[in-house]
């Protein structure tokens, strides 16, 4: 047993010391990340000091990016699933080790959204009141709670499915299947469950109309499966440049099919939607009106929302026709379908949902450059997370990081401490 | 990669660990390698502090006392005694007034109503500004609960009220005025989604908030249909000389950043049986309250004579505890 535990203690040492050893690319790119990153905390320092007065949030517009790269987030992690259903439902053997690499992925957008969340909370101080049995959980009043349970859930789980499964090929022995197979299984459900409950913090707002739609949970799901494998292609091919990790063309193109149908499929549901709104025109079409074309001289974000329509538009035409077999034209619809969602889910999906208020107002929300570092801060935190979980996954599926190697300097016998182990 | 020598007894970022992707060595630690990777951390270390030097000027920092205080339902009448020792002492210390901090707690048999008369009401805003001061809004940024709606004739939609009216002379010809602030209502959206049951509703109808547990997640501001929640942005300042310092936990204590605050009916006041600031100011009585479960008051006569009554946003469902009249 204790043997056991210092076995793991060491995979985990020697996994943190090699996420500090690299090539001068690597420096390079992990320098960049981590000055953002700082200048995030010092933008989230002054937040602490003076309040959210330093975001451009107001009582009329309430939530702002903040919310918004939550809700992009949820749905990057969710489609790590899209990744899992190909390999354990259909065997697809071309996508096997790549699972790895989308539930890492999950497990650094799930660490992003807890920041995003973090940093819009007025009290940081008091996060302990959602805590169950300590603080007073509203749970199963509140769709937050769910959200809490389920995002938590959910990063419990891939942490345990990749943990496990990368720490069986370090030890080079067949991962056992009532380990991890259930898991698999249920982290596929729960995907779904993720952005599914987040839709439903919008959804469940019947005095906010926009939100107040059955269509909008689909149309989550159907996003987040097109922009998640999208991130997960271009990330693949980045892995496949910077280090000997061998990705097979054939499974970026099994991708390719996923972002494909998904985004038919989100293009179709946003017809739906705006054909609800506005062929209808009742009392209620104000926040897609103020959205689209501009309300009573107001029209902030007229120009994002046609950025998105466009993008999303010349992406998915871009991914029916052959040429997105080639990588090139895949990428280019993969970058397009990201933002344009990005924005759509964002700007598109948050923001309007406040303009007009409830009683009318119209006040309109840019972001405060203070907030946006706040972002920038947390999207490189999550890069860089990422970049860690790879630095430490390739050299282990490569079999260059494993037990094997570890005898090499010391005899495994050897009871000594883990700093002289290594 | 700069790995290069082995040896296995040192500690540093080298180790057995090294093979990479792009092929690493195995790396010990010299002399040159041990300057090095300390003169990182160190910078690293800088960089960290330099980056959260804001901080300094965090002013208050909360007392362990405040940080572990418990729900409000939670706490025992020696706990509240204590909570409230300590509020007096914070606003003594900073408005250098002493308060008279009270816990109101909801009467038997009563259930809070509010009936307003629409014919009556001539938008003046007396009710929006009396509201402030006896509840210690905040003056800058401004913090108000009422929202007066001049609203064109024949319409009760507030989408199509006015919120910016600076008439000279109140009221305006074809113009008609709507205040709209909490409507307390029966089934109220903000409770239901609050993550950490910081808000909720009390026997008397009055929805309430524990501001020393809210977690300013703005949740009940996005699901309130009437915008009555307001969330405070930064440290609210009132004046030292406009303190009221007759207070309550639930009403109108000074409250902290970082919560959401809004209209409790006066609870320092209606439940010691006095009228609402906004009620008592009113100078053509168009507001009136009162206990809907005694048939003999003035809103119980309201609602069973007159012929029209109008809850804002019925299809909402929120049955609001407000009701909007007209002289007919």
């Amino acid at each position: 047993m204790i043997k056991a535990a210092k076995n793991y203690l060491t995979f985990l040492a020697r996994c943190g010391r090699i996420a500090f050893v690299g090539d001068w690319r690597y420096y390079a790119w992990m320098g960049a990340l981590t000055l953002v990153c700082l200048v995030g905390l010092n933008a989230y320092a002054k937040q602490l000091v003076h309040g959210l007065i330093t975001t451009g949030m107001t009582d009329q517009v309430s939530w702002g990016v903040y919310i918004a790269n939550f809700t992009f987030m949820v749905g990057v992690a969710a489609a790590a699933a899209m990744l899992v259903i190909p390999v354990y439902i259909y065997d697809n053997e071309e996508l096997h080790d790549l699972v790895i690499f989308g539930e890492l992925l999950a497990v650094a957008a799930i660490i992003m959204c807890l920041l995003f969340v973090t940093v819009d909370l007025g009290r940081p101080d008091r996060f302990w009141h959602m805590i169950p049995g300590v603080g007073e959980f509203n749970f199963p009043g509140s769709m937050l709670s769910w959200d809490v349970v389920v995002l938590n859930g959910y990063l419990l789980l891939n942490v345990h499915i990749c943990g496990y499964l990368l720490y069986c090929r370090y030890q080079n022995r067949t991962p056992s299947k009532w380990f991890y197979i259930p898991f698999v299984f249920i982290a596929i459900g729960w995907a779904i469950s993720i952005h599914t409950v987040t839709a439903f913090l919008y959804v469940g707002l019947g005095g906010r109309h926009f939100w107040n739609s059955a269509i909008v949970g689909p149309r989550f799901i159907a996003s987040a499966f097109t922009a998640g494998p999208a991130l997960i292609i271009l990330a693949l091919q980045v892995i496949r440049k910077v280090t000997e990790y061998r990705i097979t063309d054939k499974a970026l193109l099994t991708l390719r099919s996923i972002v494909q149908v998904s985004m038919i499929i989100n293009v179709f549901l946003l017809a739906n939607e705006v054909f609800k709104e506005f062929y209808s025109k009742t009392a209620h079409v104000a926040s897609a009106e103020y959205l689209y074309f501009g309300l009573h001289g107001f029209s902030g974000l007229v120009g994002w929302i046609w950025t998105a329509v466009a993008f999303n538009l010349i992406a998915m035409v871009i991914l029916i026709l052959p040429v997105s077999r080639s990588l090139k034209w895949l990428d280019v619809a993969c970058v397009l379908a990201i933002v344009g969602i990005w924005i759509e889910k964002g700007m598109g999906l948050v923001i309007p949902g406040f303009i007009p208020t409830p009683l009318g107002e119209i006040v309109e929300y840019t972001p405060s450059w203070n907030e946006t570092l706040v972002c920038l801060g947390i999207w490189a935190f999550g890069l860089l997370c990422y970049t860690i979980f790879l630095r430490m996954a390739i050299p282990i599926l490569q079999g260059k990081l494993s037990k094997s190697s570890e005898t090499q300097s010391v005899p495994d016998t050897t009871p000594a401490p883990i700093t002289s182990q290594v | 990669m700069s790995c290069s020598s082995n040896s296995p007894n040192s500690g540093g970022c080298g180790g057995g660990g090294c093979g990479s992707g792009s092929g690493g060595h195995e790396h010990g630690m010299d002399r040159r390698s041990f300057l090095r990777t300390s003169s990182v951390a160190v910078a690293g270390v800088a960089a960290l502090a330099a980056s959260l030097a804001p901080l300094r000027d965090l002013t208050d920092v909360g007392t362990a006392e405040q940080f572990f205080q418990k729900h409000y339902k939670k706490l025992t009448p020696e706990d509240m005694e204590k909570v409230l020792a300590r509020i007096t002492r914070e606003v003594e210390k900073q408005y250098e007034v002493r308060p008279h901090v009270r816990d109101y707690k909801a009467m038997d048999g009563v259930e809070f109503v509010y009936a307003l008369n629409l014919t009556r009401c001539i938008g003046c805003r007396k009710c929006v500004h009396a509201c402030v001061a006896e509840n210690n809004q905040s003056r800058n940024p401004e913090i108000q609960y009422i929202r007066v709606l001049k609203m064109p004739h024949g319409s009760m939609d507030p989408e199509k009220g006015d919120h910016n009216y600076t008439s000279e002379l109140v009221p305006e010809k074809g113009s008609f005025y709507m205040p709209v602030q909490c409507q307390q209502c029966v089934n109220p959206p903000c409770v239901k989604v609050c993550p950490v049951k910081a808000t909720w509703q009390e026997s008397d109808g009055i929805t309430v908030i524990d501001y020393d547990w809210c977690i300013g997640c703005r949740y009940c501001e996005a699901a309130c249909p009437y915008f009555a929640r307001r969330f405070n942005f930064t440290k609210p300042s009132i004046p030292k000389d406009q303190i009221n310092p007759n207070m309550s936990y639930l009403g109108n204590r000074p409250r902290p950043q970082g919560v959401v605050e809004k209209c409790h009916f006066c609870i320092q006041r209606t439940r010691a049986g006095k009228y609402p600031a906004c009620m008592e100011v009113c100078p053509t009585g168009a507001r009136k309250f009162g206990n809907i479960l005694d048939p003999d008051s003035e809103v119980s006569h309201i609602l069973k004579t007159k012929r029209v009554f109008i809850q804002l946003k019925e299809e909402v469902g929120t049955s609001p505890r407000f009701f909007y009249y007209f002289d007919v």
